[in-house]
């Protein structure tokens, strides 16, 4: 659905983006994540027409979005950063005028409209004016805008920035429900958010594609090895010394005391299988107690950071 | 034309729901009736006097005592009015961020371009009309020729037309409106002032300031008479800035 080569851009001599592929399939959610700056905005503005790339090209839908810039903005939505709507415009007016300008017949209108002010619950809110809005509302109503043309791929750059937690739990939900019929590209700097909702994951840093791939590959692929956290009480010396001679492990590490003789364990291991049972085994044989343990999982953030710095190696 | 018409509700939507086209439009209201008041009143006082004088009585002609003056002093308030009505045309979608909208949607430049500039022209002409209250005045209580009145009114629109095509170039190269307003201004100040230099200049060149004057070609129409040339001018001004700004919003295309 999406096909994108080599994709550079130039601010005058600065590159924004350098040599970016992705594709992304008909029905995926993708996600797009980076720390501020990395080019997400100046990606999504080239896939969405707004401005041309230096270098390399872009397709939706097989149309490139240069040459046939028209075709594409026919077939995608678009949520620009910061949600830019005309405030002085009632909901209804401003959803009105953009079914208007995406060509939907007249007698449509009214039943795609409410169709999709249902779907991203504004419909209570449709009479009032949007710079009146609560910015949770506003969100909303951009992305109502991206959809009542129904598009095969919508785009939306920061979908949940400035929302309140509920809220964004909500545009979480909303973003689910429209993934299957259509493709959509959201971007992000908030990790688990990406993990929650989409299928795929092209992060990029400073410019440049880092990794492309699903949530749970990343985490396969960077995971060299477990990390056990244990909570035991007993004499600490003692139990790092007989705990390092368990086989697989790596590396025990004291982490902060719970009370004067129980302290929290971090235990690596290489191996990839379960390390618990022979853990448990030795605690129990020496006469301490356990009382917490669990394998630690490799989070989206700790996978960011570590391609981010391994990409600066 | 969906689009066009879809565009120049919405601007009209802005102009009409904000303050700013009544303000505008009172304002010019109110300036305009004071300029024909006191030209219609000094008018009487004259007529007053020439019933002593049998010689200025012949002189006397409200034609050319009231209507062109006051076509006259219409064109500069126009002057002042125009920038206020277009500084916000694409300098506030740039600074809300909704070009970002505007340029996605599958809409063409040229528009977006002209649903503005019918906005804005549609807004001018509504401004005009409370000017036709004075020559029903006019009417009802002298005798002027109707042909300078039409004529007037004629160059008053394509004046205003050209001013707007000018101010929509300005608005889309800042999203500050003030700035946007005020470049305006001086270019159209420029434009109208720009035959001064003629009497100083060698003779073409001279011939080439009077002719790109903006308010040269406006004498003709204020006296009565519709000049192909002076029509031309207009067409060819309005035509020009507003292909400058097709131009100008294409810039982005290709500017870093």
């Amino acid at each position: 659905m999406i096909q994108v080569e080599n994709l550079t851009k130039y601010y005058g001599n600065i590159p924004a983006i350098e040599d970016i592929t992705f594709t992304a399939e008909k029905g995926e959610i993708l996600g797009f994540l980076g720390p501020n700056g990395a080019g997400k905005t100046t990606t999504m503005r080239i896939l969405s027409c707004f401005m041309p790339a230096t270098k390399g090209t872009a397709k939706v839908a097989g149309y490139d979005v240069f040459k046939d810039s028209l075709e594409v903005r026919k077939r995608i939505g678009y949520q620009p950063e910061n949600v830019p709507t005309y405030r002085d415009m009632s909901v209804s007016a401003y959803l009105n005028f953009v079914a208007q300008v995406r060509g939907i017949d007249r007698r449509e209108r009214k039943t795609k409209i409410g169709k999709v002010m249902d779907e991203c619950g504004i419909t209570e809110v449709s009479g009032k004016l949007i710079g009146k809005l609560s910015k949770g509302y506003r969100q909303r109503v951009g992305i109502a805008q991206a959809l009542v043309h129904d598009p095969e791929v919508l785009i939306l750059d920061e979908p949940t920035i400035g929302l309140d937690p509920r809220q964004i739990h909500g545009m979480r939900d909303l973003i689910k429900n429209l993934g299957g019929k259509r493709t959509i590209i959201l971007s992000t700097h908030i990790l688990p958010e990406v993990s929650m909702t989409c299928q795929r994951v092209v992060i990029i840093n400073e410019g440049r594609l880092i990794a492309v791939d699903t949530p749970d590959n990343l985490m396969a692929r960077l995971q060299k090895g477990t990390k056990i956290l244990a909570e035991i009480e007993g004499p600490p010396d003692d139990i790092m010394k007989e705990l390092k001679g368990v086989s697989g492990v790596t590396k025990i590490e004291k982490k902060d005391a719970k009370s004067e003789n129980t302290f929290t364990y971090l235990i690596d291991s290489t191996i990839d299988r379960d390390i618990r049972k022979e853990l448990f085994a030795t605690i129990s044989k020496n006469g301490w107690s356990l009382t917490e343990i669990r394998q630690i999982d490799m989070s989206l953030e700790d996978i960011f950071l570590k391609l981010v710095t391994e990409e600066k190696d | 034309m969906v689009n066009f018409y879809a565009i120049l509700k919405k601007e009209l939507g802005s102009y009409f729901k904000s303050p700013i086209a009544y303000m505008v439009i009172a304002v010019f209201s109110v300036i305009s009736g004071y300029f024909f008041y006191s030209l219609f009143a000094l008018f009487g006082v004259m007529s007053v006097q020439s019933m002593n004088n049998p010689n200025m009585q012949s002189a006397l002609n409200i034609t050319e005592e009231v209507v062109g003056p006051a076509f006259s002093t219409m064109s500069i308030l126009i002057l002042f009015m125009a920038p206020f009505l277009t500084m916000r045309l694409f300098s506030e979608e740039k600074k809300s961020g909704t070009i970002e909208l505007l340029m996605t949607f599958p809409i063409k430049d040229i528009e977006i371009i002209m649903g503005k500039f019918g906005a804005c022209f549609l807004t001018f002409l509504v401004m005009l009309v409370p000017t036709l209250f004075y020559q029903v005045i006019l009417f009802i209580l002298g005798k002027p020729e109707l042909g300078p009145v039409i004529s007037g009114y004629i160059g008053i629109i394509l004046l205003g037309a050209s001013f707007i095509s000018l101010g929509i170039l300005i608005s889309t190269m800042t999203e500050n409106q003030i700035i946007a307003a005020v470049v305006t201004f001086g270019a159209l100040l420029l434009f109208w002032i720009i035959q001064w230099g003629a009497s100083f200049a060698g003779p073409v060149f001279a011939k080439v300031l009077i002719q790109l004057s903006i308010i040269e070609h406006y004498q003709e129409f204020a006296r009565g008479v519709i000049d192909t040339n002076d029509v031309i001018f207009y067409g060819l001004f309005a035509f020009f800035f507003l292909f400058l700004t097709m131009r100008s919003l294409e810039s982005k295309k290709w500017r870093g």
